[in-house]
């Protein structure tokens, strides 16, 4: 892969990678057919966040066509490149970045003013393929805004806060600070903003609904989108099912999309403007990033290996997709589709416990439930980390 | 022995009297070289020389002319001590070291010999106070030989551009490479760390060059720990000169300005950690 950024599109990219730091410590770089994609997720899978930059947002760009590289790294080294944004915008005047397969570099030079060459060899690792799939156009509720307006909202709640929740009528949005029933009342802080339909350049809202999702990851893509000026979209559905927003323009997608905390189904109130409460705590205490209750499931297949022709895998999409999170219990899952490169997993499935599921059973355990059984579920245990499937 | 106020007669028990309208002309340099505890004070009728050293691999020196003083007395050839910077750097911003456009801190340095301490006369807005900071025996400053004919490499950098590259530079890389050459790529600054290793490049066309004498082909490694404290002078300086010679040995020598605009120089010395051959 070769590629060109030249004069402001190497802030908007260096912009991408500070935001994406906000999820996840790693960056996994994928040069595509339709652009360079550059993706993070968190360490709870409850936030995904993907960039993904046209052909044409670069002043040249070549991959070697069906090559299917892909890699990852620490993301703070990437950081370090691209460390003052000051800087870059006034002394930059162009961006290499080279892939040399032989040396697994990936190789960022920076041209700058005054005669100066940034040369910067980064070492990665070759990655799992990391999508987490969603389809825009099936959600419920559809909202579009200026950066400014949800910069505005947001600057409300304390950077501490975790959890903020988001309530939808015809007309009118909700969005208030998530309080876990048993704090004290004496304690607690509530505060409500409500947004009128008129504040936002579009508002669809089909379903009241009402969603919780973590706060601080939101940030990364407000901050981006500010300084871009770019509006930003917001796609919500029911309680469970990952929010999704992303900021778009001729030449490039941002896509965040953070898992939302789903009701407990006995718990089940009607979705309506204050009478929405928290689930009971669950076991685990979901504050917790590692034993987390709502996460996004990841679909991790590790990258192709020597590709043999086998049957292709049981179509699990299909089988999970209609399953709405919401029936099941209060640890939010949601299966996606494998994305591409449904031949190479064979091997996967061989040779490792159903890497697929891994995820759903990553720090918990799931009561069973009739959706599940659908799936070749072999045990419940807890299995190690994601680094395993590091190769 | 009581301390009186200053008058002209007492002067003849001190070898050395040095006097600013404006402390900061002396306290900024100093803070430039500020990384050890302790620094060896040598004055002679040029000015004065503050030398701190680090493991016998590195020596800074910041050097203040005479001119620069308001008064700069001394009554032997050479008059030395070892003194503890730190201290000697919470007198001189005793008043707080906030900059008041006008209002400064006046300071007269007193010095009466072998074991008498250093006396600091301090004033600012009519508050005189008075420091006086136990003086050692002063060791011997390290020679390190380096002389400009055994130079074989030297540029001369305008210090912004050499700022940016310092300010970037990868901590996690134990050293610091610089390589010379008269051919490409002329003058280079490598770092080697966790994440991979980084080249700045300067070319020899730069605007930012102001000299660039480049003999042979140099690839030098300096740890980085030591050569970090050197950050301070670049920051306070406009320009700095880069030397090696041909034991790999660094010389960095930085001009710096103070507040009235007068030259002051700062400079480093560093041991290479190996020799390394062209990479």
């Amino acid at each position: 892969m070769h590629c060109i950024v030249t004069g402001g599109n190497v802030k908007v990219l260096a912009k991408a990678v500070h935001s994406l730091s906000r999820i996840g410590d790693e960056l996994y770089v994928e040069p595509q057919e339709d652009g360079l994609a550059l993706r993070s997720v968190n360490s709870s899978r409850s936030a995904y966040a993907c960039f993904l930059f046209a052909p044409l947002f670069f002043s040249r760009y070549s991959t070697t066509s069906g090559d299917n590289f892909r890699c990852k790294m620490a993301i703070k080294s990437v950081q370090s490149v691209f460390r003052s944004l000051t800087t870059l915008e006034k002394t930059v005047e162009k961006c290499h970045i080279d892939l040399d397969k032989q040396k697994d570099r990936l190789t960022f030079t920076l041209h700058c003013k005054h005669g100066l060459l940034k040369t910067h060899n980064l070492s990665f690792q070759d990655s799992e393929s990391l999508q987490a799939v969603f389809d825009k156009d099936s959600y419920a509720n559809v909202f579009k805004a200026q950066p400014r307006l949800l910069v505005d909202t947001v600057i409300h709640f304390p950077p501490s806060l975790e959890e903020v929740t988001v309530s939808v009528s015809d007309e009118r949005m909700w969005v208030r600070n998530h309080v876990e029933e048993e704090a004290e009342a004496s304690k607690a802080m509530l505060t409500e903003l409500c947004l009128a339909s008129d504040e936002f350049d579009h508002f669809a809202a089909q379903a009241h609904n009402s969603v919780t999702f973590c706060l601080k990851e939101l940030r990364g893509l407000l901050v981006f989108a500010e300084s871009t000026g770019l509006p930003v979209s917001m796609y919500l559905d029911e309680p469970g099912s990952p929010v999704v927003l992303s900021v778009t323009d001729s030449v490039l997608e941002g896509n965040f999309v953070l898992a939302t905390l789903s009701d407990d189904p006995s718990l089940r109130k009607n979705s309506s403007k204050g009478a929405h409460t928290a689930a009971p705590p669950p076991p685990d205490d979901f504050m917790n990033d590692d034993m987390d209750s709502y996460l996004i499931a990841m679909d991790t297949s590790i990258a192709p290996g020597p590709s043999n022709t086998g049957p292709p895998p049981p179509s699990l999409a299909d089988d999970t997709r209609s399953k709405r999170p919401a029936a099941v219990s209060h640890k939010a899952r949601i299966l996606i589709e494998e994305a591409e490169e449904e031949e190479e997993e064979t091997d996967d499935l061989d040779r490792l416990p159903n890497k697929k599921f891994r995820s759903l059973f990553f720090g918990s355990v799931l009561p069973p439930s009739s959706q599940l059984s659908t799936q070749p579920m072999t045990s419940q245990e807890v299995l190690a980390s994601d680094s395993e499937e590091e190769t | 022995m009581p301390l009186s106020t200053q008058s002209q007669g007492d002067d003849d028990q001190y070898v050395l009297v040095a006097s600013l309208d404006n402390a900061r002309n002396l306290s900024n340099i100093l803070k430039a070289i500020t990384f050890k505890d302790h620094a060896i004070f040598t004055a002679t009728t040029n000015g004065l020389k503050v030398t701190v050293e680090d493991s016998k691999c590195l020596q800074a020196n910041a050097f203040i002319q005479a001119e620069i003083f308001q008064e700069f007395t001394i009554r032997e050839d050479l008059v030395a001590f070892q003194i503890n910077l730190t201290v000697l750097l919470d007198c001189l911003n005793i008043f707080g070291g906030t900059t008041t456009p006008g209002v400064s801190t006046a300071l007269r340095m007193c010095y009466r010999g072998y074991g008498y301490p250093l006396t600091l006369f301090l004033e600012e807005g009519g508050v005189v106070t008075v420091c006086k900071i136990n003086t050692q025996e002063p060791e011997e400053p390290i020679d390190f030989e380096f002389c400009s004919t055994n130079v074989t490499n030297k540029v001369i950098l305008q210090s912004e551009s050499l700022k940016e590259a310092f300010s970037e530079l990868d901590m996690t890389s134990e050293v610091l490479q610089i390589t010379m050459s008269p051919s490409q790529p002329y003058f280079r600054l490598s770092t080697f760390g966790n994440a991979g290793n980084a080249h700045y490049d300067y070319s020899k066309d730069s605007d930012m060059m102001e000299l660039f004498k480049c003999t042979e082909t140099q690839t030098n490694r300096y740890k980085m720990s030591l050569l970090k404290p050197s950050t301070k002078a670049l920051a306070l300086s406009c320009k700095v000169s880069v030397r090696t010679d041909n034991r790999g040995f660094l010389s960095l020598q930085y001009l710096v300005r103070n507040d009235d605009g007068q030259i002051c120089f700062v400079e480093y010395y560093c041991c290479p950690d190996e020799e390394v051959e062209e990479n």
